[in-house]
């Protein structure tokens, strides 16, 4: 037994080195979507974006993160000041949480041990990402709330009800998940059926001859009431109200400055990156993807190339959506939230559920006769 | 199709030319009558063409050029008429670079250039006076900031073209004609459509 295996063999040891490792790629991840972000948008509006700091300006957010850590954090005299100080890491920590729980690649062995490319395989992972997703709300309404001042209140009081109505469209567009993937592991035990790792193995195989057996081509109606509510929970345009620089100035970041922006700006990106990771996990396989029988030296790093291909084409439509739409009006919001998106997914769950039951036992007048 | 027609319109815009550019290395071709900063010519033999007639301070919209005119000295005139300006001050904070000035003038001394770099560090710096205003015999103009990638000298020696002084000098010569007259270190610029062909220029004027 080398010294690697007997260390990786130690649950403490590989779990420090695998948070240390999502935290320091969630870091260059961020780097890199807001530098993606900047250049689409440039070039979406015939521009050319930052291009100074580094190769084709792939530096200026490490250069942006540099200036915000030595600027003034200024605290306004009216702020709440326990909670104005908390909020930004309210907002940091379920990003950050949420990631821990994605597979971004094949498990390996060092020997006896079986590593596993994620911080932890909770087998109740879908819950548990929507659990931080509803937690993140609360850095958004707090830090508007702390900062005693009007325009944070009002980003505030719209993140409450747009995050939270958008919330229930999206655990309703998530439980067709979990039928599916408890309908399909259905001759083996059906637990786990929430644990994303289990998740992305049931979409193995094909759907059809050349197509994946990705859920998204079962599962269509809910990804896009999935993606529409995510774009929603994260604050992203065309639902960015909770920060609509045009009528709040900044929303609940106004009254931040320096390193607490930063935390808030980073957190907003991470949680974009998350979803698209989800979604990418729920919907398109994960890290599934061919590897073209390449040596097994370079195979290994086929997972990680697939899941993260996957999740910046999502990342993409993310910009392309956000250079394309126009900020919704508040009742347009809610109206899209309630009126439209918890029935539609309501709808589908039914429908989704009647015919997997149906595929699973057959037609109840059967089972009677029969 | 609506609203997603929009998706369709931006994922186009992407492959198409950018409309902005790397400003201090790749500079965009200027038009021919950008209105940048200030210049005061000189006759090619050297003599100041500003006679002091303070119509360019009269008409200024933005009250932002003084001028004070005197008689030349005679022993050694400083232009070829009677009168010469010994004081011109731009304050540059207030211009609007409308250009009148230039229009104004009756013998083309002012003249607006393609020089925009004018940035200062202090308020006082940006009073230009004849010091910084007055090109010399060879028609090189003073410029506060250094040359640079940002500030092209060259650019101060094209003329920003609304120039249509009819009788330049005021001289018979020149009556009912519409042209240039010779800058130093410039020479003719080539007539413009409306301006006649200049008649011939008699060297040392006085």
């Amino acid at each position: 037994m080398s010294l690697l295996e007997r260390l990786f063999a130690n649950i403490w040891f590989t779990g420090a080195v695998k948070v240390v490792a999502a935290f320091a790629l969630l870091l260059v991840v961020v780097i890199l979507l807001v530098w993606i972000e900047r250049k689409v948008v440039a070039d979406m509006q015939n521009r050319i974006g930052p291009n100074r700091a580094g190769p084709w300006g792939i530096l200026q957010t490490v250069a942006d993160g540099l200036k915000l850590l030595f600027k003034e954090s200024v605290i306004p005299r009216k702020v709440q000041l326990g909670v104005y100080l908390a909020a930004p890491i309210a907002a940091m920590v379920p990003a950050f949480l949420i990631f821990l729980v994605i597979p971004v690649g094949r498990p390996f062995h060092i020997g006896e041990t079986r590593v596993t490319l994620q911080v932890t395989d909770l087998n109740v992972a879908v819950l548990f990402v929507l659990a931080m997703s509803s937690l993140a709300v609360y850095a958004v309404v707090l830090g508007g709330w702390a900062s005693g001042s009007k325009y944070p209140l009002l980003g505030g009081i719209r993140a409450t009800a747009q995050m939270i109505s958008y919330e229930a469209a999206m655990g309703l567009a998530l439980v067709p998940v979990v039928l599916l993937a408890s309908a399909q592991s259905a001759g083996e035990t059906g637990l786990g059926a929430m644990s994303l790792s289990r998740i992305v193995d049931l979409q193995q195989g094909s759907f059809r001859w050349m197509i994946p057996g990705w859920f998204v081509f079962w599962l269509a109606p809910s990804f896009v009431i999935f993606f529409i509510a995510a774009i929603a929970e994260t604050n992203r345009a065309p639902f960015d109200l909770v920060e609509a620089e045009a009528e709040l100035v900044g929303g609940y970041h106004t009254e931040y400055s320096g390193f607490r922006f930063a935390l808030f700006y980073l957190a907003e990106y991470l949680n974009m990156f998350n979803v698209s990771a989800l979604a990418v996990t729920l919907f398109f396989g994960g890290w599934l993807g061919p590897d073209f029988g390449l040596p097994p030296w370079i195979a290994w790093v086929m997972p990680l190339f697939w899941f993260f291909l996957k999740t910046f084409i999502l990342v993409f439509v993310f910009v392309w959506i956000r250079a394309t739409l126009p900020r919704l009006r508040y009742d347009q919001l809610m109206n899209l939230g309630w009126k439209r998106l918890i029935p539609l997914s309501l709808v589908w769950l039914m429908v989704f559920a009647l015919v997997t039951a149906v595929r699973t036992w057959g037609w109840p007048w059967e089972r009677v006769a029969g | 199709m609506g609203a997603w027609s929009g998706f369709a319109v931006t994922f186009r815009q992407m492959f198409r030319r950018r409309v902005t550019t790397s400003y201090p290395e790749e500079k965009r071709q200027k038009p021919v009558r950008f209105h940048g900063r200030h210049v005061l010519n000189r006759y090619p033999d050297g003599m100041e063409k500003c006679i002091g007639c303070e119509l360019c301070a009269g008409v200024c919209p933005a009250r932002c050029i003084y001028v004070r005119g005197r008689e030349n000295p005679p022993g050694a005139p400083v232009g070829p008429g009677e009168r010469y300006g010994y004081v011109y001050e731009i304050n540059l904070l207030r211009c609007i670079f409308c250009g009148l000035c230039v229009e104004a003038c009756p013998t083309e001394a002012i003249t607006m250039t393609h020089l925009f770099e004018m940035s200062v560090t202090r308020r006082r710096d940006a009073m230009y006076t004849r010091d910084e205003l007055l090109m010399d015999a060879e028609g090189t103009v003073p410029h506060p900031q250094p040359p640079g990638p940002l500030a092209d000298l060259d650019e101060l020696r094209r003329p920003d073209g609304w120039m249509r002084a009819t009788s330049p000098s005021g001289r018979a010569a020149y009556e009912g004609v519409v042209a240039w007259t010779p800058i130093a270190g410039w020479g003719l610029p080539p007539a413009e459509r409306g301006q006649s062909a200049p008649p011939a220029v008699e060297e040392g004027e006085g």
